[in-house]
């Protein structure tokens, strides 16, 4: 317990992606198992204790301190975990801070009615800082800036080449806590695990931006091209271990969609674009995002929502893996599959046919559907390759043009929003990994949206300067603007004419939020 | 040190204080800070005044410009380093518990325990007796007078660090996470911002204390206030200045700076700097998180939550005044004990603690 604490201490201190990589895999090369693996749960964020809530601690707190004090302390940390970590009475005691196993083991096994002297009893034999990673672990929530992507780099790290992060990522939905038979295969001291038919996620292929530099370039005799649709793209796999939903950062979101699952009555992997779709007709981004995020989902909703999966790829017919095939080849398997599986939910991603790249171009700027992104373009030989592969795939998105930010500071508005955190504060990631603002936008968004945001910036506030709170990097919002200049206002070093909120991007991972160079070259010579 | 012994003990115990003159009555908070009537004299004035009575040397309490300044003869000493001309027209040196009558007024001095030289003020007039404490701590610190708690009707106190969320660690081991980290980094430069006056000797006295006896680099700012503190027999050892020592001599080393230089262009002369702060606040991880450091090393100058509360019963005073920081939760707490809390609000003090 007291490793992981340093850990998470460590890990909450240090800026740089590489040093936080570094850090995870010396504690996964230091640590026995199952202790690692638990700890690698809980960062991955695959640990759920049901029983132990924020109320709990917040009642343990309540009982042995001031209530006034307690309000005025929380109101100074901002943050509850690490209030009751730090104002928790120092106790006598000879107890020794719980293992990570023990603490597992507990909290699944003790009675609900019991967890409170639990809970007191570890906390007594815990300092301040075991205290608040004892508090965060249980109740959910680290907020140390990891997600489960950089874990499984960190892994790779571990693994000394004998496993890349993807290889991680084809394993990983097949494997549970503690993966003492993932730790065993990183080490070399066992086969891969073997995720039979389990259903796995598979890492997906993804597209570069068309720079106008590419355009000439491009030969459009080698290219197929496809409306890119405003939906959220996943994964569908179905094998005979299970039917999985996975958005393209690798959460399982089966729970939410239950009419795509039902739907999956074959066997294979395919990408698409989850959509709501009305009598044929797409319906706007913010229709899907009612559904979205819903750990269960009732009649009205599905009636008043239908979501139907636009099919773009197929990644495996039955067990037959297409990966390596091109892609013309994967799309006639993909037609045939649809033409002799007829699923419910799901049509097929039209193929458009064009001559010219400037064909394209009057396609593109032609598009004024809102719910049609601009295009997409695939060269017809290209395997489906992990991650972003340059040379393969392009999106060229139509105007207005538009970037994916990660949210970094917001503030409260003034007059009907002062009680809201309305006013943000976005950035994009420099080359060297740090996140750099770019811009501020203040609206853009719909009442419910503001209401999301505000929660989301209430409980995700890493530090409070008066007015200003920072948040954790794990929120990328879509920022549509008219224009880029330089400008030394923000530490970018450029400014942005006209931001305002397009949509909020809760499907993205903060890490796949865009680049300042791809900023920089939409800034006119 | 010669003792001046502690006149009868007034303090809570005293039934009656009608024959005497309540201290409100002749102490009273003015917009250029603590003024003593009878006296004549404010104590840490916010503005240049004719009398001040200083009770240590740090800029926010040691202003420039009085006519006549009173002190302990290290905090003349300081004040005459940083403020040069403006350290007081005259200057009077009392040594501790040595008593003075300023008017009406008999007053003395004792240690505060927060830097070199911090003095509580200890005032009697007509039968009462006020102390003004200045800033002060309870841990031990190797390089000033430990705090001696005075039994008083009125104890003026600060109030800092007053959440029960503030339990400083003990010194020692927060530099042994420091020198932990000095041993797993070797090829790193250890960079702690730290303030010149009190937070830095204490460093350089705790690393000595630990076993560091290496040469310790320093930023130019905070070479002066060390050299008073070996005039006046703190022993800091091998101290050098960082900024003309070359990068690669200063991989494996540790180097003070002021809180301000260490995310500046300064720091660039550092072999890959771990940022390092030492300061009470760095207790509280968000604060930490926001001053951008990699790691925090929980040590103060102030008085803690449970410091407070203990200095507050020792001193047996029925009234505390607060004079800055958060007011609201000691009064309350002290109120749960009878004890009254009046909130003096002056503006312009605690702005030392980075």
């Amino acid at each position: 317990m007291i490793a992981f604490a340093t850990l998470l201490e460590r890990l909450l201190f240090t800026q740089g992606r590489s040093d936080k990589i570094r850090l995870l895999a010396q504690y996964f090369a230091t640590q026995p198992d199952p202790d690692r693996g638990i700890a690698l749960a809980a960062i991955a964020g695959e640990l759920r204790f049901a029983a132990a809530k924020a109320g709990l601690i917040r009642d343990l707190a309540n009982a042995r301190t001031d209530p006034i004090l307690f309000a005025l302390s929380y109101d100074f940390v901002g943050d509850l975990a690490e209030t009751v970590a730090l104002i928790w009475p120092e106790a006598a005691t000879n107890a020794a801070p719980p293992s990570l196993p023990e603490l597992v083991e507990a909290l699944n096994l003790t009675p609900k009615i019991r967890l409170p002297d639990l809970v007191a009893g570890w906390l007594d034999a815990c300092d301040a800082g075991t205290r608040l990673a004892l508090l965060k672990l249980i109740t959910g929530g680290l907020r140390i800036g990891v997600t489960g992507r950089l874990a499984r780099i960190a892994l790779a790290e571990l693994s000394q080449g004998r496993a890349s992060a993807d290889d991680i990522e084809e394993v990983w939905h097949s494997l549970a806590p503690p993966y003492a038979g993932l730790f065993a295969w990183l080490e070399g001291r066992a086969p891969r695990p073997d995720p039979a038919t389990a259903p796995v996620f598979r890492p997906p292929m993804l597209a570069h931006p068309l720079e106008p530099a590419d355009l000439a370039a491009l030969n459009p005799a080698a290219l197929r091209a496809e409306w890119k649709w405003d939906g959220v793209r996943v994964q569908l796999v179905a094998t005979p271990g299970g039917r999985r939903l996975y958005s393209r950062g690798a959460e399982d979101i089966s729970a939410t969609f239950p009419e795509i699952l039902a739907a999956m009555d074959f066997q294979g992997v395919l990408d698409g674009e989850l959509l709501v779709i009305r009598n044929g007709t797409v319906a706007p981004f913010a229709d899907l995002q009612q559904r979205l995020n819903r750990k269960t989902v009732g009649a009205k909703m599905l009636a008043d929502y239908p979501c139907a999966i636009r099919l773009y790829d197929i990644l495996f017919d039955g067990a037959e893996d297409l990966r390596p095939q091109p892609f013309d080849a994967r799309r006639a398997r993909l037609e045939a599959w649809f033409a002799r599986t007829r699923p419910a939910c799901m049509d097929l991603s039209e193929l458009i046919p064009f001559d010219t790249m400037d064909d394209l171009a009057t396609l593109r700027e032609g598009a004024r559907a809102a719910t049609i992104e601009g295009l997409m373009l695939k060269d017809r030989t290209s395997p489906y390759l992990p991650g972003r592969p340059k040379g393969h795939w392009w999106k060229w998105k139509r105007a207005p043009l538009t970037i994916d930010a990660v949210l970094m500071y917001a503030q409260r508005g003034h007059g009907k929003r002062s009680g809201s955190y309305s006013d943000y504060t976005f950035g994009l990631w420099r080359e060297d990994g740090e996140l750099v603002p770019v811009g501020k936008a203040y609206f853009g968004f719909t009442d419910r949206e503001l209401a999301f945001l505000d929660q989301w910036i209430r409980t995700h506030t890493t530090a409070r300067f008066g007015p200003v709170r920072e948040v954790e990097h794990g929120l990328v919002l879509e920022i549509a603007f008219d224009g880029a200049q330089r400008s030394t206002r923000h530490k970018s070093g450029i400014a942005l004419r006209f931001p305002r909120i397009a949509r909020l991007r809760t499907d993205k991972p903060a890490s796949e939020a865009d680049r300042l160079e791809m900023l920089e070259r939409l800034i006119p010579k | 040190m010669p003792r001046s012994p502690l006149p009868l003990v007034l303090g809570r115990h005293r039934a009656n204080m009608s024959a005497m003159a309540h201290p409100e009555t002749w102490l009273t908070p003015q917009p250029a800070g603590l003024f003593c009537a009878p006296g004549g004299f404010f104590i840490d004035p916010l503005r240049a005044v004719e009398r001040a009575v200083i009770t240590h040397a740090h800029s926010d309490h040691a202003r420039p410009g009085h006519t006549a300044v009173l002190a302990s003869p290290p905090t003349l000493a300081l004040m005459r380093a940083r403020l040069g001309d403006g350290a007081g027209r005259t200057q009077q040196a009392l040594a501790w518990g040595e008593r003075l009558r300023i008017g009406a007024v008999e007053l003395w001095l004792e240690p505060a325990g927060h830097v070199l030289g911090s003095a509580q003020v200890v005032m009697e007039y007509q039968g009462s007796r006020a102390v003004v404490s200045g800033d002060y701590k309870r841990q031990p610190d190797p390089t000033c007078d430990a705090f001696i708690p005075v039994p008083c009707d009125v104890f003026v106190t600060e109030a800092t660090f007053a959440l029960p969320v503030f339990r400083h660690p003990q010194a020692a081991g927060e530099i042994a996470k420091l020198l932990a980290s000095v041993r797993l980094f070797p090829e790193r430069t250890h960079v702690i911002g730290c303030y010149s006056l009190g937070k830095t000797q204490r460093l350089i006295a705790l690393l000595r204390e630990a076993g560091w006896d290496e040469a310790i680099f320093m930023h130019g700012a905070l070479a002066p206030m060390c050299d008073i503190y070996e005039q006046f027999g703190v022993p800091l050892g091998d101290l050098r200045p960082a900024t003309v020592a070359a990068k690669k001599d200063l991989v494996g080393r540790i180097v003070l700076a002021p809180p301000a230089a260490i995310a500046d262009r300064w720091a660039r002369r550092l072999a890959e700097p771990v940022v390092c702060m030492a300061s009470g606040w760095m207790r509280v991880r968000q604060r930490a998180k926001q001053s951008g450091v990699e790691l925090p090393l929980v040590i103060s100058d102030h008085a803690d939550w449970d410091e407070l509360n203990r200095t507050v019963d020792e001193v047996q005073a029925p009234e505390i005044w607060v004079t800055h920081g958060s007011e609201d939760a000691l009064i309350h707490e002290v109120a749960r004990r009878n004890i009254r809390g009046r909130p003096l609000r002056l503006i312009g003090y605690g702005e030392e603690e980075p």
